[in-house]
């Protein structure tokens, strides 16, 4: 456990002195579902219908975006070698760094989304769901993304191409997501879909550490 | 794309005269084969009992390139092995090899009869590996680094104490961005003294170090080896270490 | 020991090449009359549906193209995972070439549900169905494979790594295919159907299982063929090889 924590640590340590690094994902959701308005139409009646979506096309695309640097900077000055050498297992240590860029992306986009929510005049009642939706999809995201990076970090320039690989990939929460908090802002109980947001968040978190361990042996040949 | 075999290998085994030769193959010694213990007992001072580093017919090749073919050796406990050879001559791939981070293009490399890919999956962590970076997080102090490399290999030690053989005192507190090249080296050799491994692999580990740093890596050597230990190191300057070497790979 | 054997003999290229160059043309011919036959008994002799007239008979391309272009991804992941695991190039090959062949036969899905969509919905395209949707996520997770292992200059590297991603992909495939049909049925009108196949009756079953039969051999043609060519192309420094190319040109 004390690897785990050490890990967690460690990341978040690096996160918060490189905030710079961590803050765009944050911008970039918020800037994305300001420029939406300008391309749909001011009236409530758009907004609403069209908001929904528009939150959480915007939250998976940030929650890609600053994932470049998850496994890159780690390969790029060596310490990446040395996790792999250690008698820690890697999947744990991998699963450690999604916890953290958890904490660091996922984590501020929950907390701001209620704001961007009203903008697009979601009603009130539903943003305690649309938050715990986010809660439970973010994890599944961060994991996602986790495999989008390990699988390209032996590439030079990965960035866009894990957009590519893992996009599809997000469809089922990007499905469930949605309908959760549409349900929500009807007023029904969204439980369906969020036991089912929760059930994608433990399945990908417990694989995805695996497929991003051996990814990562592969490109550190 | 030397082949290794008899030739090229100059061999001078622990306190014997320059001019006796030794081939390269190994002699086993008299039914000795210690076994390597898994014993983390925290402090990476205490004797530990080291296996055998067996490279069977290695084979390495970058790319489509093939570097050399045939190495054969043995390493046993208490024996130090050098890597000399011009750059580009596949030292530091062999480096690799040999910690598991890669595979050979035919041959195999076994530490106490585990493949060495096996223990890179972390089953055992009985080698150290120190390659041509440093493995330092930039951003994290001196300090917050070498406490990290002991929480994850387990090991303790004392770090007031490291600090000050590593002459870092004064910057054990300062992000690692703000060293100069020597002392991220020292603070680098630092963390990988801090794991307690039987198997020191080191790649040019006298970069960047005056000579006082270069004497203090040859006692740390000098000691991993009394205590057991068996380390490779790759080098470019092998007259520094060369009198306690115990086997010579010329790439 | 007979096992092991086989095994062994798999991993060697040339036993490969030989028996593919063997296999190929009685495999090709049977897909040829397969192939034939279906479509005759598809366009002739069964008759035509009430509800949808003659236009339902795209069927006999249409669900034997998505079948295999699911069973190839699901052999892609195989043979993939079976050259991680093991080391063998062999696999790999097999995987390098289920891919291509795989996304075009999704692709021809895709393309016959779109001609048959236009005269059932009026659209080319129809997003409450979920099986083509469905199919368009199965393409883009085959353009994923092959744009990831056709990025790294390392050939063993990208093949490597694009076993992860393969395998990745496989587990994912069930997921998304159920969690579209669900959201599907959310947005469904009463009017919109699903490409589905008129209740079948004997003399429109025959044909349909000939054809998917038809496309499995032809699908296998294809992936011999394109391995003894991935073996060309990696054992091309071989001595075999050079003997080969020489010995037939001689």
């Amino acid at each position: 456990m004390s690897v785990f924590t050490s890990m967690l640590e460690r990341d978040l340590k690096l996160a918060m002195r490189r905030w710079s690094e961590f803050a765009t994902p944050l911008i970039f959701f918020v800037i994305i579902s300001s420029l939406f308005p300008f391309a749909l139409s001011p009236e409530v009646g758009a907004l609403r219908a069209a908001g929904t979506g528009v939150l959480w096309i915007a939250a998976l695309l940030s929650s890609l975006l600053a994932l470049d640097g998850l496994f890159r900077t780690d390969m790029d000055d060596g310490s990446m070698e040395q996790l792999i050498l250690s008698p820690a297992s890697l999947g744990l240590l991998v699963f450690a760094k999604i916890c953290a860029h958890w904490v660091v992306s996922g984590l501020p986009l929950i907390l701001i989304a209620p704001v961007l929510a009203l903008s697009f005049y979601l009603p009130a009642e539903s943003l305690p769901t649309l938050m715990f939706a986010l809660l439970l999809a973010t994890p599944t995201l961060s994991a996602l993304a986790a495999i989008g990076a390990a699988l390209t970090v032996g590439l030079r320039s990965g960035g866009t191409l894990i957009g590519l690989l893992v996009l599809p990939l997000t469809a089922p929460v990007l499905i469930f997501g949605t309908r959760a908090t549409d349900m929500a802002v009807h007023g029904e109980s969204a439980l369906g879909p969020l036991y089912l947001l929760g059930a994608l968040a433990a399945f990908s978190l417990s694989l995805a550490p695996l497929a991003s361990a051996a990814a990562i042996r592969v490109s550190v040949e | 794309m030397a082949s290794l075999g008899q030739t090229g290998a100059e061999v001078n085994a622990l306190g014997r005269p320059e001019n006796e030769r030794t081939c390269l193959h190994y002699r086993p010694l008299q039914g000795q084969w210690p076994r390597y213990s898994a014993d983390h007992s925290g402090c990476p001072l205490s004797h530990v009992s080291g296996a055998t580093l067996a490279v069977k017919n290695v084979e390495i090749a970058r790319g489509e390139r093939r570097l050399f073919a045939g190495l054969d050796f043995n390493l046993a406990s208490g024996q130090l092995a050098l890597v000399t050879g011009p750059n580009g001559a596949g030292k530091t791939t062999l480096m690799r090899t040999l910690a598991g981070l890669r595979m050979p293009s035919a041959g195999s490399v076994s530490y106490g009869d585990v493949p060495v890919s096996r223990i890179a999956r972390g089953l055992t962590a009985p080698i150290a590996f120190q390659g041509h970076v440093d493995g330092l997080k930039k951003d994290l102090t001196v300090a917050e680094n070498l406490a990290f490399s002991a929480a994850l290999w387990g090991g303790e030690g004392e770090m007031g104490a490291l600090a000050g053989e590593l002459d870092l005192e004064d910057c054990f507190a300062r992000q690692v961005r703000f060293l100069s090249a020597g002392q991220r080296r020292r603070a680098a050799l630092g963390c990988m003294r801090l794991r307690p491994a039987t198997l020191w692999l080191l790649d040019e580990p006298l970069t960047n170090l005056d000579t006082r740093g270069a004497g203090l890596v040859a006692a740390w050597l000098d000691a991993h080896l009394e205590r057991g230990g068996s380390a490779v190191v790759a080098t470019h300057q092998p007259d520094k270490l060369a009198g306690r070497a115990a086997i010579e790979v010329d790439l | 020991m007979g096992l092991k054997r086989t095994f062994h003999l798999l991993g060697s290229p040339p036993t490969v090449y030989r028996l593919a160059g063997l296999l190929g043309p009685w495999v090709g011919i049977a897909a040829v009359i397969l192939i034939a036959a279906g479509t005759y008994g598809g366009l002739v002799l069964a008759p035509p549906d009430y509800l949808q007239g003659d236009g339902f008979r795209i069927i006999y391309v249409h669900v034997p193209s998505a079948y295999i272009g699911l069973m190839a991804y699901e052999l892609m992941a195989v043979a993939a995972s079976v050259g991680f695991i093991w080391h063998m190039k062999i696999a790999h090959a097999v995987a390098v070439s289920a891919a291509p062949v795989g996304a075009s036969f999704t692709f021809l899905a895709l393309v016959t549900g779109a001609v048959w969509g236009k005269p059932m919905w009026g659209t080319y395209w129809q997003w409450a169905d979920a099986r083509l949707v469905s199919e368009l996520v199965l393409l883009f997770l085959y353009l994923g494979v092959m744009l990831l292992r056709a990025s790294f200059d390392d050939r063993d590297k990208g093949d490597r790594v694009s076993a992860v991603l393969a395998v990745v992909g496989v587990v994912n495939v069930p997921i998304i295919h159920y969690s579209v049909e669900w959201w599907s049925t959310l947005h469904q009108g009463p009017t919109i159907a699903q490409l589905d196949a008129p209740s079948i009756t004997m003399d429109m079953l025959v044909p349909l299982l000939t054809m998917i039969a038809g496309f499995t051999l032809c699908f296998a043609w294809l992936i011999l063929k394109r391995v003894q060519a991935e073996i060309l192309d990696r054992e091309s420094r071989a001595r075999w090889v050079e003997q080969l190319v020489t010995g037939a040109s001689a």
